[in-house]
């Protein structure tokens, strides 16, 4: 009920609950997001839709998917500032995606003028073509009540795996692949009977 | 043991457990906490025992195991009341003399005292030591005198009094008032008023709160939460219990991480106690408060001191921070207030409580109340953990604690905050130690870690260490943080190898800056900060690496070489000996001779030579080989 904000200079009516993102839509202002879907638990790992926030005179920037609409909150979603850390955080993210950009991702890439390729070149590492936004994840364990797919490992040998003891319980309902931004679950069953992650845990550990 | 009901029986039993004390003869303090175990306090201790044993002494000299002092360095560690004489490096041979000299005739074992080794004085007294002379210690001092394992040492010193006074003398808003104008700020690192914490927790809807202590401080080498915990653990859950009462918490949960066996042990047990005598459970010394305590082990390591991460772990879950800006004070685990602050943070409570805020407020700085404890580490001659005022300045804090640098070498910077804290120059050494004016040069409290570094030190190298180490530690949950470090680690690994570049320079600082604004977690937007201020105050390190492929500091292994000075060699073998690859070639009467190219750059040549003739060259030519045959010039003696 009746929180006042102002998005770039426009005021806004928004209820308890919501984020800047929802605040954001609808005033028809378009705030890039990768690990955002609507329906799924706000989880705050890509942090491309970085928005700056003014509060009590002291500016901030913060995730507009988890961030909370407030009374007399003062947001800017667009300035050099944040174009900046989104070009970097997109070209960082790109080392994961590897060379073959498409979609979103890529029109992402276009509009902030991002060198998809200077990190990668710098740290030389295989891409693994996920970037880690736990989408499936979050979808999955809303489709099954429990997870087929989820994560293993910390820092940069994070990643997403299908837990074989958890597969028989895949549905093969197909939201996983249908979710994916990046293309990195190509397919799913029925053979295997599960999304085909190559890097499948099976036999491991 | 029986249930104390009133604060007159607590009085009762406190003024009993004195009288008794008075009585006791000579006691023996044997340091048994981590530090000091490690270096093997607990033979001493058995020797010590046997030896009272074998001298009928059993019944007229107490023993007692206690905690860290701090100057673990320093130990094996004990001390001799009530003459005070305090003892280091004890080993189990020793304690035959001890026993003999020091408890039956009260004479001193001189080699057993420390010795200043500025000085040369000895120091009988912790007092005279250096090291502890210019400390103010109202949080560790107790650490010698009580038995973390006997809730009536704690008693005796005045323990359980605060709560006594806080239940029955003051309203939950009366507490949290005199915490507040105690300007008690959260020891954890952030240093947010705890008053105003603890406030919003209170005025949190909701009927079911909970209070938590975070031991799980992950730096290298500081152990503060530690030496406290298994030092002192009634402290910290005194203040627990205040802190529930203040905010209305019914439970309180300890997060111990699991590399501290010890101090779970200890504060499980003081639970216990504490159960046992009324003073947590149902209905506290009558007063009709009802509060209880849970430890919970971490279960390996996760992004440390992020409490919505540790809040995840305490739930059960992935220890990964969560995406919420709404305060976990305001929901926390299970969604419910939750009041989360730091083992020191706690431990001052009682001690506000009892002496009052004034009595706080004395100590420190305006801005910043009471004391601070750091993990001294690096080049400085005496390491460990010191108590010192807010407001202390680094020089102080290095020089007159510390014993200034080590080998008397020029001091280059220090690290103040842990691994994302940022470096300090020489420019600001006077600079008084507190939140605010740590933040100002671009560092950080943080946990309390300080790292003292030298001009050996590189310091490209030094933040490529930092940043190698947080890579480690990213729970890898975010993109910045996780890949920003990736690609800062890889960057400063191959400028520290002679392949950076200059362009190198703007993409570190893109990304730091990146990291900063756009992490989600505190790991992340404070990780870039050794780099930052390593280019900020060094950058002329930066640009010879990146420029003439040189460090001047010589640290950088790809960009030295070693070479052997023919004037200075006395072709007396050694350095050949220790060549692991063959690389020195000479005989006896013959001036030696490093060939770069079998050279791995190992430095036991360096490290071997007696006679400084092996010297480390970067970025700089190295002189042709000597003609074959040239004959030493010959000097009298070693070094
Ligand atoms: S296809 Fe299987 S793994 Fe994918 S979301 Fe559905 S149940 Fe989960
Ligand atoms: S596999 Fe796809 S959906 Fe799942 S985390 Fe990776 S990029 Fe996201
Ligand atoms: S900042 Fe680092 S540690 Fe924190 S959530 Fe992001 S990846 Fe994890
Ligand atoms: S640095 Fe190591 S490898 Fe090189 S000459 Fe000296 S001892 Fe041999
Ligand atoms: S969309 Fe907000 S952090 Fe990913
Ligand atoms: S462990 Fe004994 S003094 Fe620190």
């Amino acid at each position: 009920m009746g929180l006042k904000l102002k998005i770039d200079d426009k005021e806004v009516e928004s209820m308890e609950g919501e984020t800047i993102l929802d605040a954001a839509k609808k005033l028809g202002i378009e705030i890039p997001t990768l690990c955002h879907h609507e329906g799924l638990e706000p989880y705050g790992a890509c942090r491309i839709c970085s928005v700056e926030i003014e509060k009590n005179g002291r500016k901030r920037i913060v995730a507009a998917c988890c961030y909370p609409a407030e009374d007399g909150l003062n947001v800017k979603t667009r300035s050099p500032r944040i174009d900046r850390i989104r070009r970097i955080i997109i070209e960082l993210a790109a080392i994961n995606v590897g060379g073959d950009l498409s979609g979103k991702f890529l029109e992402l890439a276009a509009e902030y003028k991002a060198d998809t390729s200077r990190f990668l070149q710098k740290v030389k590492v295989e891409p693994s073509k996920c970037i880690l936004c736990g989408l499936c994840v979050r979808r999955c364990v809303e489709a099954c009540w429990d997870s087929v797919i989820g994560f293993v490992g910390r820092g940069v040998n994070r990643r997403i795996v299908v837990y074989p003891e958890n597969a028989s319980i895949c549905s093969t309902c197909d939201h996983c692949h249908g979710i994916c931004p990046t293309g990195r679950i190509t397919s799913i069953g029925p053979d295997p009977p599960f999304p085909s992650i190559d890097d499948v845990l099976a036999g491991r550990e | 043991m029986k249930r104390i009901d009133s604060p007159e029986d607590l009085e009762k039993l406190r003024r009993k457990l004195r009288s008794k004390k008075k009585t006791d003869k000579t006691t023996i303090s044997v340091c048994v906490s981590t530090g000091c175990v490690a270096l093997g306090s607990i033979k001493v201790l058995e020797a010590i025992k046997a030896e009272l044993e074998r001298q009928g002494l059993v019944e007229t000299v107490n023993v007692k195991e206690t905690g860290c002092l701090g100057f673990c360095e320093q130990g094996p560690r004990l001390s001799i009341h009530p003459k005070e004489i305090c003892y280091f490096k004890v080993k189990p041979e020793d304690a035959q003399e001890i026993v003999s000299k020091t408890v039956i005739k009260g004479e001193v074992v001189e080699r057993l005292l420390y010795k200043d080794p500025a000085t040369g004085k000895v120091a009988r007294r912790l007092d005279e030591i250096p090291f502890y002379r210019h400390q103010v210690r109202p949080l560790l001092a107790n650490n010698e005198r009580i038995d973390p394992k006997s809730i009536n040492d704690y008693i005796a010193l005045g323990g359980y009094e605060a709560l006594a006074k806080a239940l029955f003398k003051m309203t939950p808003e009366d507490v949290i008032e005199e915490i507040k104008r105690a300007n008690l700020r959260g020891r954890g690192g952030g240093g947010f008023p705890t008053g105003i914490k603890w406030e919003t927790t209170r005025k949190a809807p909701g009927h079911l709160k909970y209070v938590i202590v975070n031991c799980d401080e992950g730096d290298p080498g500081a152990f503060m939460d530690r030496s406290l915990m298994e030092g002192n653990p009634h402290s910290v859950l005194e203040g627990l219990i205040i802190g529930g009462y203040a905010i209305g918490a019914g439970e309180g949960f300890v997060y111990v991480r699991e590399e501290y066996p010890l101090a779970a042990e200890n504060i499980t047990n003081a639970i216990r106690q504490a159960e046992e005598y009324g003073l947590l459970g149902e209905n506290i010394l009558g007063s009709g408060f009802n509060f209880k305590v849970r430890v919970h082990r971490g279960a390996g390591a996760f992004v440390s001191g992020e409490s919505s991460a540790l809040m995840n772990a305490i739930e059960g879950c992935i220890g990964e921070p969560r995406p919420k800006y709404v305060h976990t004070a305001v929901k926390g685990v299970w969604g419910r207030p939750s009041c989360l602050n730091n083992v020191k943070t706690w431990a001052n409570i009682p001690l506000i409580i009892l002496n009052g805020a004034e009595w706080f407020r004395k100590i420190g700085t305006e801005g910043s109340s009471g004391t601070a404890i750091f993990s001294l580490v690096g080049k400085v001659n005496n390491t460990g953990l010191v108590e010192v005022p807010m407001g202390i300045t680094l020089r102080d804090l290095i020089y007159k604690i510390g014993g200034g640098i080590k080998d008397g070498k020029k001091f280059k910077a220090v690290q103040t905050g842990g691994p994302s804290g940022g470096f300090i120059p020489e420019q600001y050494l006077n600079l008084p130690v507190d939140f605010d004016e740590l933040n100002r040069v671009g560092s950080m409290m943080g946990s309390g870690g300080m790292v003292v570094m030298d001009e050996d030190t590189c310091m490209v190298d030094a933040a490529r260490f930092f940043i190698d180490f947080l890579l480690e530690e990213s729970c890898g949950k975010c993109i910045p943080c996780r890949e920003g470090l990736r690609v800062l680690s890889r960057i400063l690994n191959d400028i520290c190898e002679g392949k950076g570049v200059e362009e190198d320079v703007m993409i570190v600082e893109e990304i730091a800056e990146t990291m900063r604004d756009a992490s989600l977690c505190a790991l992340g937007t404070t990780a870039a900060n050794p780099v930052l201020t390593s280019l900020k105050y060094f950058r002329d390190e930066w640009d010879q690496h990146l420029k003439a492929k040189r460090c001047p500091a010589k640290a950088c292994k790809a960009l030295v070489n070693y070479y052997i000075e023919p004037e200075k060699c006395q072709a007396c073998q050694l350095c050949r000996r220790e060549c692991p690859t063959g690389a020195i070639l000479g005989g006896v009467e013959q001036v030696h001779w490093i060939e770069q190219d079998k050279c791995v750059k190992c430095g036991s040549c360096y490290e071997a030579c007696r006679f400084n003739a092996i010297v480390k060259l970067s970025g700089e030519p190295i002189p042709p080989p000597p003609p074959e045959g040239t004959k030493p010039v010959r000097r009298r003696g070693g070094r």
